[in-house]
């Protein structure tokens, strides 16, 4: 007991003390799952709203492949991208493995079908007569698509921070394709798990408390936007 | 130079039922036309199909500037606006609702603040201006649902059933909204009802329709 009180006393003064490693952690934390989020929404976003306005043949298998993959294991995902960029893998080449930029790949590939799916879904949640109503104010298809997702914001944003809060708390993927290395590929959950196994928990416990809050962070934005949407009758 | 919509023998069908049999028609410049007949009778289709927002299965719509036929294109599509009876109102302010025709088509600033206000003036809703549109009544989403058209000044402006899910008090109001557009004599207005007297009210030229069919013009 007296070690785990000791161990969160040095925490708070790690946490309070700015500690230079921890801050590079955090930052590099933020970085790489801000990046794999910015990806995802990019391309996932503009994807969403195709699937939820227009019909073509492959358009039911991609839904149903977004849904499966929003559950996919990151360690499974981890072990993909670490074949890929591997020496004997196809984009070996590009001599990526065990840098922030493989971890921004393996945490795009698990935040991707999340922002897909539910960004799709509120999109398809829209009444049908916003559609009706945009076309008949004489709105182009392109302007009448982006008056959809605009209707869908709320749900859009809901969809944005769930996806980042499961990289940000996700381990194994960039455990394998990061490497952990100190001060290059090291971010919070990898450290966490590092210190855990070395015996050293306050650093651990220091950076279970920030992700902790980050955590509580993201949900209350994430309450605050749904009830932000709610309009009172 | 005001549009003059013209269509000739419409055929529509869903699913092998047809809904529109042979319709023909010419909608004149500055005129109020009620559509009326009872529920089902093709009113709100042949709406909709002269608002060009769905395609006849046979025959000809053709909407006639002086004596040239209008190509049909957006441009053509940003001259009319149908207000559908369940007004679909988006997620902001009456305001912005009120704005989004000018909105989407460049219209920015004073003059789309002057039309704006003007249309909310004229419906009676210049007062809820920044309330979000989703906290109106059914009367005033409705009348939402006209002020947006009007704030666009449409040369042909389509009401489908405008007061067909509103109380007496308003609907009353929206009566009076529409013949006061008339007094202003800017545009043609095509309404569709199934109620008799309020066609009488309202319009300039009855339309019945029955079993598919104009059968009186």
């Amino acid at each position: 007991m007296d070690s785990i009180i000791e161990g969160f006393r040095k925490a708070f003064i790690l946490i309070f003390n700015l500690d230079a490693e921890l801050l590079g952690i955090i930052f590099l934390s933020l970085k790489v799952s801000g990046s794999a989020l910015l990806v995802s929404a990019v391309i996932g976003i503009p994807l969403s709203a195709i699937l939820g306005s227009k019909k073509f043949p492959a358009k039911g298998f991609i839904i149903s492949l977004m849904n499966t993959f929003m559950g996919l294991p990151p360690v499974v995902v981890g072990l993909f991208v670490y074949i890929m960029l591997s020496r004997s893998g196809p984009l070996g080449f590009m001599g990526l493995l065990y840098t922030p930029s493989a971890m921004v790949i393996a945490q795009t590939i698990l935040a991707f079908p999340i922002v897909v799916s539910l960004c799709h879904s509120a999109i398809v949640g829209v009444d049908p007569i916003i559609k009706q109503a945009s076309m008949t104010l004489g709105a182009t298809p392109f302007q009448t698509t982006i008056t959809i997702i605009k209707e869908a914001r709320y749900g859009i944003m809901s969809g944005v921070i769930a996806a980042f809060g499961r990289v940000m708390a996700e381990v194994g993927a960039i455990l394998i394709v990061g490497g952990n290395i100190a001060g290059y590929t090291r971010v919070m959950t990898t450290t966490i798990a590092l210190e855990t196994d070395k015996g050293n928990f306050e650093l651990a416990l220091a950076l279970g408390i920030i992700l902790l809050t980050i955590s509580l962070l993201i949900n209350a934005v994430l309450h605050f936007i749904q009830k932000k949407g709610m309009v009172k009758e | 130079m005001g549009l003059i919509l013209s269509i000739s023998d419409i055929y529509k069908s869903y699913n092998g039922k047809p809904v529109l049999k042979d319709c023909s028609f010419s909608f004149d410049r500055d005129s109020v036309y009620v559509l009326t007949g009872p529920n089902g009778s093709g009113k709100s289709t042949l709406l909709r199909i002269c608002a060009l927002l769905e395609p006849p299965d046979r025959g000809e719509i053709n909407y006639l500037s002086g004596s040239d036929i209008v190509k049909k294109d957006t441009e053509l599509k940003r001259r009319m606006t149908l207000v559908l009876p369940k007004v679909g109102v988006f997620n902001t302010t009456v305001f912005k609702n009120a704005a989004y025709g000018l909105k989407i088509r460049g219209i920015k600033g004073k003059e789309m603040e002057e039309r704006v206000n003007k249309a909310l003036d004229f419906v009676g809703l210049m007062h809820k201006k920044n309330q979000n549109a989703l906290t109106l009544s059914s009367g005033e989403t409705q009348r939402l649902g006209i002020a947006r058209a009007m704030a666009i000044e449409p040369e042909i402006l389509f009401l489908d059933e405008p007061t067909a899910s509103v109380d007496r008090e308003n609907t009353g109001i929206i009566e009076n909204i529409i013949l006061n557009m008339k007094r202003q004599d800017k545009s043609t207005i095509v309404i569709t009802t199934h109620d008799m007297s309020q066609a009488e009210r309202l319009g300039d030229i009855m339309l019945i329709m029955s079993e598919c069919r104009i059968i009186q013009g």
